[in-house]
């Protein structure tokens, strides 16, 4: 492992956190998914855990939303210990995860899918009030910008955008402690992911604690309180903004060293130009400056 | 950093002009029971034009139970589906009803009653085991309820012949408490020109039940969505496992009411009856609406499909024509079901 610089940094400015896994691991028989993990998650903070495919990132999820438990260490909630058996208990607790794949229900109507597992009910027959749901579900949607016509229509039909919005704007409303983002940029464009960036400030300011799970460090920094970077299942580095740069995270979370070499190797092959762009005769659409894309081959 | 998140409330909210709403027609024949509903009204036609009998108003009481029969188990099957689920075994289960009930008060020489209570449990346990099954094994349940199907064929036969040393059950009509019994289960009421067998009030009652549970209650929302994506729905808490197996159990309520009526219109049961009838079931769901993989269709429609089922089982007799193409003019209509279905829904969805 590479010479990360360890450190913990203690809350001074924020209380007792609200959400602790210490020495948490995970085990898949006798593959080793998660070791050692430690993490806190304090109230209007936002911590931003980082990593490449496989770092891990997923696995801690998981167990924090209570998708998988945990094989090793212990996860303490307000100062209690606890495990949670279900996605069930976890939101019961007050945890609320948006996840990668954003776990909705493409036939069924945006408001169904908005407070599915949270329905509201009224009278005797614990009949669904559907009249205050959709209002609800109106109202949050509109305050993340996007406001769906017909909320009757399946959630399948909608664009990439808008599923991503439902789904934050679902977790934020029923996240009543922790709110979990899985990768919520990754399939966006620049400007929706302003948005979602917008709304992780916004739910810090509101007091959530917030975990973002992300491979961007441009959007960590933007957002992040705490840096928590995963790597081949351990924690790597562990630090507070005032101790990071950009420049270093991005290093840090490419693997520093490993990236230098790489650098270092890719240097030494010059990529030249192989063929003559093709002249446009004017009149024509320009061509864009070609990046340079070959194959770097050493 | 600074919190410079602006606020943004309803004035950034931007309508997207690419997405009109939809008029209030297109809403209406987007509904999953629509091409059932179509197809009951064209059928309706047809006998009406070419069998006599079938515009007799005596014969609608006849017509309405043929459909009752197969509508108290294709509610609960088309929920189940909807839930993303098959049972196989629901036509044999409702014979396993009917004769543990028989078995258990004849052989033991109890009130008829302790038996129907008893075979209740059995009914409701199989569903349970089904479901049981289902997450234990993690097979499809296709497979899994294939297996109790058959499972229960033979259970059905060899117990029977076992305890009666016949393949039917011993006629129960002299014991205690049939007569009550019979009054639950088997009995008809006369309006006007009309008789309507108690079959047509559990089927009428069963769908409306089911509809309300499935549109308007939380387990309603959780059978769409165990249905439509189960990991989504555990991933937001919904409990996928209680959902799943409560919809089993309610297939084997309505087997056990199902079995019962059999038991006691007759008096006795076959030990052999009910095979093929799983199918019919599934047939009346798809009609009405329900995709075959979960998370969408309607329990009106599915009791549409019952009724479809009826009137062709009984207009074909009246049309006089040869009953031996029932089963072919049924397949043909399961198709056309389904196209319509798909075709209907595709033009409401694109206006």
């Amino acid at each position: 492992m590479s010479s990360a610089t360890v450190e913990r940094h203690d809350a001074a400015h924020s209380d007792t956190p609200i959400l602790t896994l210490d020495d948490v691991g995970k085990s898949y028989g006798n593959v080793h998914a998660l070791r050692g993990v430690s993490l806190n998650v304090r109230q209007g903070e936002v911590t931003c855990v980082l990593g490449d495919n496989g770092a891990g990132k997923s696995t801690l999820i998981k167990i924090i939303s209570g998708l998988h438990e945990h094989t090793d260490g212990t996860m303490t909630l307000d100062g209690v210990e606890c495990r949670f058996p279900s996605p069930r208990a976890a939101q019961a607790s007050g945890i609320a995860t948006v996840y990668q794949d954003l776990a909705l229900a493409p036939l069924m109507s945006v408001w169904r899918n908005f407070f599915l597992g949270n329905e509201i009910h009224k009278g005797l027959f614990r009949t669904l009030d559907i009249a205050r749901m959709k209002r609800i579900c109106d109202e949050e949607l509109a305050k993340m910008g996007i406001i769906i016509p017909d909320l009757d229509r399946p959630v399948g039909g909608l664009s990439g955008g808008q599923r991503q919005c439902i789904a934050i704007a679902r977790a934020i409303y029923f996240g009543a402690r922790v709110i979990i983002l899985d990768e919520p940029t990754a399939a966006l464009g620049v400007k929706q992911s302003g948005v979602v960036l917008r709304y992780i400030v916004k739910a810090r300011d509101a007091g959530l604690g917030v975990i973002f799970i992300t491979h961007n460090p441009h959007h960590a920094h933007l957002v992040g309180n705490h840096f928590v970077i995963l790597k081949l299942g351990r924690v790597v580095l562990d630090a507070h903004r005032d101790e990071l740069t950009l420049e270093q995270l991005t290093t840090e979370m490419a693997g520093g060293q490993e990236l230098a070499e790489l650098s270092h190797e890719l240097r030494g092959v010059d990529p030249g130009k192989v063929v003559t762009p093709a002249e446009v005769e004017h009149g024509q659409v320009e061509a864009p400056a070609r990046p340079q894309e070959e194959e770097p081959s050493a | 950093m600074t919190a410079t998140a602006t606020e943004p409330g309803r004035a950034g909210a931007t309508r997207d002009d690419r997405v009109a709403s939809r008029s209030l027609a297109a809403r209406l024949l987007s509904r999953p029971e629509v091409g059932s509903l179509i197809g009951a009204i064209v059928i309706f036609l047809l006998f009406m034009a070419v069998a006599v009998p079938f515009r007799n108003i005596a014969n609608v009481g006849t017509i309405l139970y043929g459909a009752s029969t197969i509508g108290i188990m294709a509610v609960p099957v088309g929920l189940l589906m909807i839930g993303g689920e098959f049972d196989l075994s629901a036509g044999v289960a409702a014979t396993t009803s009917g004769l543990s009930a028989s078995l258990i008060a004849w052989n033991l020489g109890l009130n008829v009653w302790v038996g129907v209570i008893l075979a209740l449990v059995v009914s409701v346990a199989v569903g349970a085991f089904n479901g049981w099954l289902l997450f234990k094994t993690g097979l499809p349940s296709f497979l899994v309820t294939l297996g109790t199907f058959f499972i229960l064929q033979g259970v059905n036969l060899g117990v029977t012949r076992l305890l009666t040393g016949n393949v039917a059950t011993a006629d129960i009509s002299d014991m205690d408490g049939f007569v009550s019994a019979q009054k639950v289960f088997g009995s008809e009421i006369t309006l006007g020109p009309v008789t309507l067998k108690v079959t047509v009030l559990y089927w009428v009652v069963l769908t409306l039940i089911a509809a309300y549970v499935l549109l308007r209650t939380r387990v309603g929302n959780w059978i769409f969505a165990v249905g439509g994506d189960s990991a989504a729905a555990r991933a937001v808490g919904v409990p996928v496992k209680a959902t799943k197996i409560g919809l089993f159990m309610a297939v084997g309520f309505c087997a056990w009411l199902s079995g019962m009526h059999l038991l006691f219109q007759f008096n006795t049961v076959q030990s052999g009856e009910g095979v093929g009838k799983e199918f019919i079931f599934i047939i009346a769901a798809v009609i009405g609406g329900c995709l075959l993989t979960g998370g969408y269709g309607s329990v009106i429609g599915a009791s549409i499909g019952a009724l479809i089922f009826g009137m062709t089982q009984l207009g074909i007799n009246y049309a006089g024509w040869n009953p031996d193409w029932f089963k072919t003019f049924l397949g043909v209509m399961l198709l056309l079901a389904t196209v319509v279905n798909v075709y209907v829904k595709l033009k409401a969805d694109r206006r």
